[in-house]
């Protein structure tokens, strides 16, 4: 088979064999040997492809099957894999991306990659080695005493080398991680880390849960992003389901998506300014976020939009005087964000610690296969509002920021730019939010949907369904290794410094 | 600088005074006295992530923000547990996280006080008890107080921490079930 050269090009993989998947729009499935795994992932890698998600499930027939699922505009491609044995072609020489992805597919369905690294990713010590929990339905008894596990960090040796351990539980407020310095004096020599600590077995849950409640488990995916996980959710069961939603639905979830994007902007931009000794800005931006939570709860009747996004369409609907809250705490908020960011630019201290701090430059970025705000603070132009938008965003026309500096002051400035930017949204959903039900009768009639559970569907944002098998993908998925990168040869009392403007969520 | 000092200028006081007439939050007029009654200081508070989605986490920062001001009637964030007379505990306890837990728990220095914190903690959830979760923080660790909500509100944890405090007022903290 001879791959399409442009990457984008769908409709070429279509007259390869590829085929649309059932309710996933401007995707296509294609089924490849093992030959072609590898071409694509090279031909994707040199053609600007990024790697969207690698998963792995066992079809009702009990073949193993491994996916990768790549983002080649203007759509997406998934290959598909079939196995007959335990191994697969790695791609990480492509996508460094991919090696956490085929750990835990190692561990989650015992399927190694020929290039994958063997310490285990997501299995610290709970349970037994052979047990694949995507795989094997019965739980192994744990241990009674839970066991220690010993993880092998990559051993720096030479004269005057010793190691940092942080972590797993950490002095601020914040998730659980273990980070391994390595250092001579004050320089880093090497920084690695470990995560998977609050893995708690999220994708085999999905498959206890009926179809129909899964939205509530991928709002908890990561709480700070509910809206966004469970309306990816939600947007892959009713493209299953071939369902009609009225149009006040996606400009109700883009509301909310809006909101959240806007409510976790103002907390990390306070936390940035915390983190580089500016108490002053999380005072305010804390603040601020605050009124916004207000707001929202007024509103929506939440803070925190966690079950807002249901299937079918949204769990509230929004007054005309919520509508109203919403708009003027969006004004005022946009009004001080403005008088704030002056202070940020102007204040020496914090340029200083910002500007040149923790660069990530374009090539690394996508190298690294960045996504997200991180991402765009690296040149990644990326937005999944422009480049595949759902509704209502093919109105709504988002503007793109994006810096090239790569340093902690390029991410701030997107952080920035992206606030305005959302008020902006919100301001105009508000104001032209069409009239209509806020959900769609389809969903109560369950079985007519459940009809298709074996339909392959892909959600854009990031969960796909194959089978029953649910995949979830985070940005920090790839931009957690940027830190590392970012650390290698700083100093390690910078560490906070450099950090700042990474943490997904604060 | 000019800015920024009349910015703060400005805002002046946004901090709201604890509110008298609920039962719950009558606690919060009594608490600095109460806590200094307690444990002879400050409350200091050792939170730990046990395997959250980080939506309560949120919640728990929100109450150091100048509406909430949770530094203002006498309770601190600390960074280790050897500080700290009571734990913060969200999530339900991933296996993962369960020796981490059981450590940090065993580091606090006696008494301590354990509040779990969102639905998560109290029941495990909607993740329940599986191959990699061991559910809620009270099969791992002696809970005193569960606060419910998902996530639950600045003011729910805030009263969840002064519920536990006053309970530990009513028994002599020796006796307290393990």
């Amino acid at each position: 088979m001879t791959w399409p050269c442009n990457a984008g090009s769908i409709a070429a993989v279509r007259q390869s064999g590829g085929g649309a998947i059932a309710g996933a729009p401007k995707t296509c499935g294609l089924t490849v040997v093992r030959d072609e795994w590898r071409q694509a992932a090279e031909h994707m890698a040199v053609h600007g492809g990024r790697l969207l998600s690698l998963w792995a499930s066992r079809d009702d027939n009990g073949d193993d099957v491994v996916r990768a699922a790549y983002i080649a505009l203007p759509g997406v491609l998934v290959l598909s894999l079939p196995l007959t044995n335990v191994d697969y072609p790695g791609i990480e020489q492509w996508f460094p991306a991919a090696n956490r992805m085929q750990r835990a597919v190692a561990e989650l369905s015992g399927l190694r990659a020929t290039d994958s690294d063997a310490r285990p990713w997501l299995r610290h010590a709970a349970w037994p080695g052979g047990f694949h929990p995507l795989i094997h339905i019965n739980t192994p008894p744990s241990p009674a005493v839970p066991a220690i596990d010993d993880y092998a960090f990559v051993p720096v040796a030479g004269d005057g080398v010793h190691e940092i351990p942080v972590g797993p539980v950490h002095a601020g407020i914040i998730e659980p991680g273990h980070f391994r310095f390595s250092v001579v004096g004050e320089k880093v020599l090497r920084l690695e880390e470990r995560l998977g600590y609050v893995h708690k077995g999220i994708e085999r849950r999905f498959g206890e849960l009926p179809m129909l409640g899964g939205h509530r488990l991928a709002a908890r995916v990561s709480g700070d992003s509910a809206v966004a996980f469970s309306w990816a959710y939600c947007q892959a069961l009713e493209g299953m389901a071939a369902a009609n939603l009225p149009p006040r639905v996606a400009w109700l979830r883009a509301l909310a998506l809006e909101l959240e994007r806007l409510a976790n902007h103002l907390g990390d931009l306070g936390a940035i300014g915390n983190d580089a000794g500016f108490a002053f800005g999380l005072a305010q931006f804390s603040r601020l976020k605050e009124q916004l939570l207000r707001a929202s709860e007024r509103a929506l009747g939440q803070r925190y939009l966690m079950d807002f996004v249901v299937p079918g369409g949204t769990r509230a609907d929004l007054s005309s005087a919520g509508a109203l809250t919403l708009f003027e705490a969006t004004e005022s908020i946009a009004a001080e964000v403005d008088a704030l960011r002056t202070i940020y630019d102007e204040h020496a201290g914090l340029r200083d610690r910002f500007v040149g701090a923790g660069v990530v430059t374009p090539a690394l970025a996508a190298r690294l296969g960045l996504t997200g705000l991180a991402g765009r603070a690296s040149g990644q132009a990326f937005d999944l509002r422009c480049d595949l938008p759902c509704d209502p965003y093919g109105n709504l026309a988002p503007t793109k920021a994006v810096r090239a500096e790569g340093d902690v002051a390029a991410r701030v400035a997107v952080r920035f730019d992206e606030v305005a930017e959302s008020t902006r949204l919100m301001q105009r959903i508000l104001s032209q939010l069409p009239a209509g039900l806020h959900q769609a009768a389809i969903f109560h009639s369950p079985r007519r949907c459940l009809g298709r559970r074996n339909d392959r569907g892909m959600a854009r944002t990031g969960i796909s369904c194959a089978g029953s098998r649910r995949r979830r993908r985070h940005p920090s998925m790839s931009s957690a290794r940027s830190v590392v990168a970012q650390l290698a040869g700083d100093r390690a009392r910078h560490h906070r410094q450099h950090r700042t403007g990474f943490p997904a969520h604060q | 600088m000019w800015k920024t000092l009349r910015q703060i200028g400005r805002i002046g006081i946004v901090t709201e005074p604890p509110p008298t007439s609920d039962d719950t939050l009558r606690i919060a007029g009594a608490l600095q006295s109460r806590i200094l009654d307690v444990l002879g200081r400050a409350l200091c508070i050792r939170a730990v992530d046990a395997g959250s989605c980080n939506g309560c986490e949120l919640e728990i920062h929100a109450l150091n923000n100048p509406l909430y001001n949770i530094e203002s009637l006498g309770i601190r964030f600390v960074a280790s547990p050897r500080h700290a007379d009571l734990l913060l505990i969200t999530g339900p306890v991933a296996k993962n996280m369960e020796v981490a837990l059981r450590r940090t728990y065993d580091a606090a220095p006696d008494p301590k006080l354990v509040v779990a914190i969102g639905d998560c903690g109290c029941t495990g959830g909607i993740f329940g008890e599986s191959y990699a979760s061991c559910g809620r923080v009270s099969n791992v660790i002696p809970v005193d107080v569960a606060v419910p909500g998902c996530p639950p509100s600045p003011h729910q944890i805030l009263s969840g921490i002064l519920t536990a405090i006053s309970k530990a007022n009513l028994r002599p903290l020796a006796l307290r079930e393990r």
